[in-house]
């Protein structure tokens, strides 16, 4: 099977002149159908090789592979675009109609789709995003959880076979943040759309397939979540930090208390105190 | 002690009158005492930032009053530019605010404009660069050359150096990484201890709540749902989830161990008490099956 994104040894730096490079030596490799989490300290690289995974960046060394494309091969740029899809940070920098619907159908009239497949493709990418009983109102009357899925319904439209997200839910309030986390888990689990999410949420972290955490333009660390959340004092390291529930586990462990290791969520937290209790 | 803020039937009306006229805040009353570290959580499009804005006069109330220190903000409408001074408001995202050329300028604007000599602005502009942890060689550096981070304690700081009495802060931490919101949140606590002004903080982080603040102030649906300390408000996480908001983790694992039938406390918000809490639960569990 061949991988859905792979990126080799990429470098990348803002001013040619000056040696100072956001990428530095960074490869990622993201197989078909994988929820992929990338994390990282302000500044260490992860939303610049964000944008290598749909050709807005061009690394300066390195290659990256999206369906065995090469994104530096022009004549494939349209198919790149429309293979890896990408959602940014703020829902209102995002959105461009004034009316849901239109919205999601702006880059299908561009694309040149014809109109009646274009109402079947965006029912149906309103109803994947969440969003379909909002479909006739005004984006801007939308909570910022419901604008990001307008946001997102915009590019399933276009039948990505990859979503990229970057610090997609970073400006939503808890319950936005759930709701588009739960969208993101749907997409990926039941239509087998990859994703790679950007986060600086280590409870979001917490949910994907594989989870890659980058400092100083590299790659450092990799691993299931469980593997990666384990290493507790290397993620501080990283100016990072662990789920409260990992933590917790670790501060018991520390008084002397017996937990296994590989604790992440509340309910492996809540079920290895109980088994303290009995 | 004595107020500092007092909210008193705060109603609020955009566009009032109008075919779309929205009321966003509804017969709000609370009072905020002096000293104290107040957080603000609520839904988006709960009120919040209208209720914010209303603490240095950016909106004026529909109807209801602001006290400030004992004073009524609308009763000489001339005088509001008082209350701007001290009640120092920091935006989301006050990084997109910087505009001057270097740091020290940006942050020496506000007490420029209190009419503050030369003397005493560069005294309070190097004492708030120094609360928000910027090195003097920094504050010469043109601002849109720094990091986020960086950027965004140079708008802080700007505040800070107006020496307001009472601080609010939408979201401060919204974007950083968690190194970044400790950061940011350590030098805000910092400076409250040091200097025991009132702070008041807006965010979307239970956790970042439940480590600062004393009192937390819950906004639903335009009215005020829940004042209280901390500990009494996340203790109630059923009311809290209801409400769309959320609760630290910490605590979902204690309300799970309470599901799982376990007799224990369930007002655990904090790591270090959570950890307090189990471990003296555990004891005497140990204790009981030695006995």
């Amino acid at each position: 099977m061949s991988k859905m994104i792979d990126a080799d040894q990429i470098r990348f730096r803002y001013d040619p002149e000056v040696d100072n490079w956001a990428v530095d030596g960074a490869s990622l490799k993201v197989e078909k159908g994988e929820f992929v989490a990338v994390l990282g300290a302000n500044g260490c690289g992860k939303s610049t090789l964000a944008k290598h995974l749909n050709a807005i960046l061009l690394p300066e060394a390195g290659t990256v592979l999206v369906e065995e494309m090469d994104t530096k091969d022009e004549e494939q740029l349209f198919q790149i675009r429309q293979t890896v899809g990408m959602v940014f940070q703020n829902p209102d920098n995002q959105i461009v109609a004034t009316v849901v619907e239109e919205d999601v159908a702006f880059a299908l009239e561009n694309l040149g789709v014809p109109s009646d497949q274009i109402r079947q493709r965006i029912d149906q990418a309103m109803k994947m995003a969440g969003i379909y009983q909002h479909r006739n109102k005004a984006p801007h009357k939308l909570s910022g959880g419901q604008k990001q899925r307008v946001a997102i319904a915009g590019v399933i439209a276009m039948r990505p076979d990859c979503l990229v997200l970057d610090e997609a839910t970073a400006m939503l309030d808890p319950r936005g943040r759930e709701v588009v986390m739960d969208t993101i888990r749907t997409l990926n689990r039941e239509y087998g759309i990859t994703v790679v999410a950007i986060t600086h949420y280590m409870e979001e972290a917490a949910q994907a397939d594989r989870v890659v955490v980058m400092n100083g333009g590299k790659v450092v660390l990799e691993g299931t979540p469980a593997q990666v959340f384990s290493q507790a004092d290397l993620l501080r390291e990283y100016h990072l930090d662990v789920p409260q529930a990992t933590e917790l586990r670790d501060e018991l462990v520390k008084l002397g208390y017996d937990l296994p290791q590989g604790i992440i969520s509340i309910e492996e937290c809540a079920q290895a105190i109980y088994k303290l209790f009995q | 002690m004595s107020a500092m803020i007092q909210v008193e039937h705060l109603t609020y009306v955009y566009n009032p009158g109008m075919p779309d006229a929205t009321t966003a805040l509804d017969d709000v009353s609370f009072e905020i005492e002096e000293g104290q570290f107040v957080g603000i959580i609520g839904s988006t499009g709960s009120g919040k930032s209208t209720l914010i804005t209303h603490f240095n006069g950016l909106h004026r109330p529909t109807s209801g009053r602001i006290l400030i220190d004992g004073v009524d903000l609308w009763e000489k409408p001339e005088k509001i530019r008082d209350f701007r001074f001290k009640v120092g408001l920091v935006f989301q995202y006050p990084e997109y605010q910087l505009f001057e050329e270097t740091c020290y300028k940006d942050i020496a604007y506000g007490p420029k404009n209190m009419g503050l000599d030369a003397q005493e602005i560069d005294r309070r502009v190097r004492q708030a660069a120094g609360f928000v942890g910027l090195s003097p060689q920094l504050l010469e550096r043109n601002p849109f050359e720094l990091s986020g981070g960086q950027k965004r304690r140079v708008a802080i700081a700007g505040v800070l150096a107006m020496e307001p009495k009472v601080l609010v802060l939408d979201e401060p931490a919204a974007g950083l990484d968690p190194e970044g919101r400790d950061t940011i949140l350590g030098a805000v606590k910092a400076y409250h201890k040091a200097t025991g002004i009132t702070v008041v903080l807006v965010s979307h982080s239970m956790e970042d709540i439940a480590r600062y603040a004393d009192k937390v102030l819950v906004m639903d649906q335009r009215k005020l749902a829940i004042y209280d300390d901390v500990d009494k408000v996340f203790a109630q996480a059923p009311r809290l989830l209801e409400l769309g908001l959320s609760v630290p983790q910490v605590t979902k694992i204690f309300l799970r161990l309470k599901e799982l039938g376990l007799d224990i406390d369930t007002d655990v918000y904090t790591m270090p008490y959570a950890v307090k809490t189990l471990q003296k639960a555990l004891e005497k569990r140990k204790g009981e099956a030695e006995c």
